[in-house]
């Protein structure tokens, strides 16, 4: 399974910041998958220095938002980078392969 | 309370960024029934790059698409009391409000009160303060050098759109403002908020905020063929917000239009461009849009409920626009049987003959499109067989336009002298305007308004 398959995304950029909002198609499932989409998890996926992303949680709408610093010097404006915005960004990420938790008796999570 | 009067006001979105669509916007001005039409076309770079366009002609340095626009959606918006609020002014209003009195009374609009509100440029007060002997204004780490700064511009609020549309003004043409402003303003004059009307001022920031990306709303940016379908989007309607006097929204786009509105669609563009959701800073309030809940009403309509609102920020920020030198970039495509490794050849040989020639970017980018352009893991990582039909790119910062232009000259000598098969080269050089973010205090914007007025060519 990938991320794809549970969850929609989209990429927005803010001078030297890439951010991508990750939001679960079913509500059910944000719990495990704020658990696996960890900040250095999204980082390490799409080759960011570890230590360049924060997350926000939004349990209620539901989503993930993750808010990724670029390399000294890169920007909009400056890039040499084919994809000046980073625009392409969440489609990498939804391509990350994840395995949905199974359900324990006392643990219905992700159902 | 909100519900006692009732009243809502219709918002459109006629453009979310410069180049936008103008049918959509025809579309709204026509059938929306809107009480405001609201453009948005000034990206984080518009406004330095048309302050460089004013220093070559101090007539220009407004959005280039003004006057076909104003074309397409006057004759509707008069028709249906609509008034016009933008930020085309770019880096010269007074312009735009000249260009929009001339082309309102070549189509026959006679009388119609245009306001330019200015006062977001600082570059004269920036320059002065920082080369001054006492500099009050505090510059970050690797803040540009003064004698490359080309613009300044201060993000303002709402201010000045609202004291325009007090006036009486038609249509209201800014500079720099903040992207929600232009639809927070009309809400704040329609309802008559406060300035510490916090709550309301935070909601109907995440109501301009969901609206002034346009098409981004109703499906642009979202369709995924097969997991997020949306219907017709050559044919993309723009979207609109009946928003009631404590800010809550209902968003909906004209009926028979392309693509949809469902909560999908708004919690992606809520977050777009977001950082901190619990601080979303404006000129006019600290936003958050933690608690916000979508509700789907059917018929391409969805409720926004639950954003709010702290003070403002102190600090204003602004936008320095600085020459950051030059950028050259030539392509050229391989196919067939051995493309990779001819693509690969064509790269290493395009770096030798830049270092033969004695041309040493600050930085450089030696890309494959269909490899590695994109997705920087992706040659070593995932992609065991590269496709049949690639595409290199090389991409260079340099000091001066000359080199610039050898960097594309010396991909497009692949042709000739490089590996077999190389087609469709294609070669760009610019001059590179970069933008570096300043915070700087209220003080420093004074913002004033001046009306035009148009006269019908009888």
């Amino acid at each position: 399974m990938l991320l794809r398959d549970v969850a929609h995304a989209r990429t927005g950029d803010k001078g030297d910041i890439v951010q991508i909002a990750v939001f679960p198609y079913r509500d059910a499932d944000y719990e495990w998958l704020r658990e696996r989409l960890t900040s250095s998890v999204v980082c390490g996926y799409l080759g960011f220095a570890d230590g360049a992303a924060e997350r926000y949680e939004l349990p209620n709408l539901p989503a993930l938002n993750f808010v990724l610093r670029r390399p000294l010097g890169e920007n909009v404006t400056r890039t040499l980078a084919l994809d000046v915005h980073g625009k392409c960004q969440s489609s990498l990420l939804l391509a990350m392969p994840l395995e949905r938790p199974v359900p324990t008796e006392t643990d219905d999570a992700g159902r | 309370m909100s519900g006692v009067s009732g009243k809502t006001v219709r918002l459109g979105a006629g453009a979310g960024y410069a180049g936008d669509r103008i049918e959509p916007a025809r579309e709204l001005a026509e059938e929306g029934h809107l009480d405001y039409l609201c453009f948005e076309c000034v990206a984080e770079r518009t406004i330095a790059l048309a302050h460089a366009e004013r220093r070559r002609n101090p007539d220009a340095g407004y959005d280039a698409m003004l006057e076909a626009r104003l074309r397409a959606v006057l004759p509707g918006c008069r028709r249906n009391g609509t008034r016009i609020i933008s930020n085309m002014g770019g880096a010269n209003p007074l312009g735009a409000a000249r260009a929009a009195a001339r082309v309102a009374g070549e189509i026959g609009f006679d009388g119609l009160r245009i306001a330019a509100v200015m006062g977001d440029d600082i570059l004269a007060e920036l320059l002065s303060d920082i080369s001054g002997p006492n500099p009050g204004i505090e510059l970050p780490e690797n803040f540009p050098p003064h004698n490359r700064i080309v613009s300044a511009n201060v993000y303002s609020g709402i201010d000045g759109i609202r004291e325009a549309l007090r006036q009486g003004a038609d249509i209201v043409l800014t500079g720099r403002v903040s992207d929600p402003a232009l639809f927070v303003a009309p809400l704040a004059h329609e309802f008559g908020w406060r300035d510490e009307d916090w709550g309301r001022l935070g909601q109907a920031t995440f109501v301009g905020h969901l609206l002034e990306c346009a098409g981004q709303l109703t499906g642009g940016y979202f369709a995924d063929p097969g997991f997020k379908d949306v219907p017709d989007l050559a044919r993309l309607g723009f979207p609109f917000a009946d928003v009631s006097e404590d800010g809550t929204a209902v968003f909906g786009k004209v009926p028979g239009t392309g693509g949809c509105i469902r909560p999908q669609t708004c919690k992606e563009q809520l977050l777009y461009e977001i950082l901190d959701p619990g601080a979303y800073l404006q000129p006019h309030v600290t936003a958050d849009c933690r608690d916000v809940t979508f509700v789907e009403l059917g018929g391409d309509r969805v409720r926004m409920t639950g954003a709010t609102g702290r003070p403002r920020p102190d600090m204003l920020k602004a936008s320095v626009g600085y020459f950051d030198g030059y950028v050259g970039e030539g392509q050229l495509s391989y196919a067939g049987p051995g493309a990779d490794a001819r693509a690969r050849a064509a790269l290493a040989i395009v770096r030798d003959r830049l270092e033969l020639r004695g041309i040493r970017p600050r930085e450089a980018r030696y890309d494959i499109i269909g490899v590695d352009s994109i997705d920087a893991r992706a040659a070593a990582v995932r992609l065991n067989t590269p496709p049949d039909e690639l595409r290199i790119r090389v991409s260079a910062r340099v000091d001066d336009e000359v080199t610039a232009r050898a960097i594309g000259e010396e991909v497009e000598s692949l042709y000739t002298n490089g590996p077999a098969g190389g087609g469709g080269c294609t070669k760009t050089w610019r001059e590179v305007i970069a933008v570096a973010p300043l915070m700087v205090s209220r003080s420093m914007l004074s913002e004033h308004i001046h009306f035009e007025f148009s006269h019908a060519a009888s």
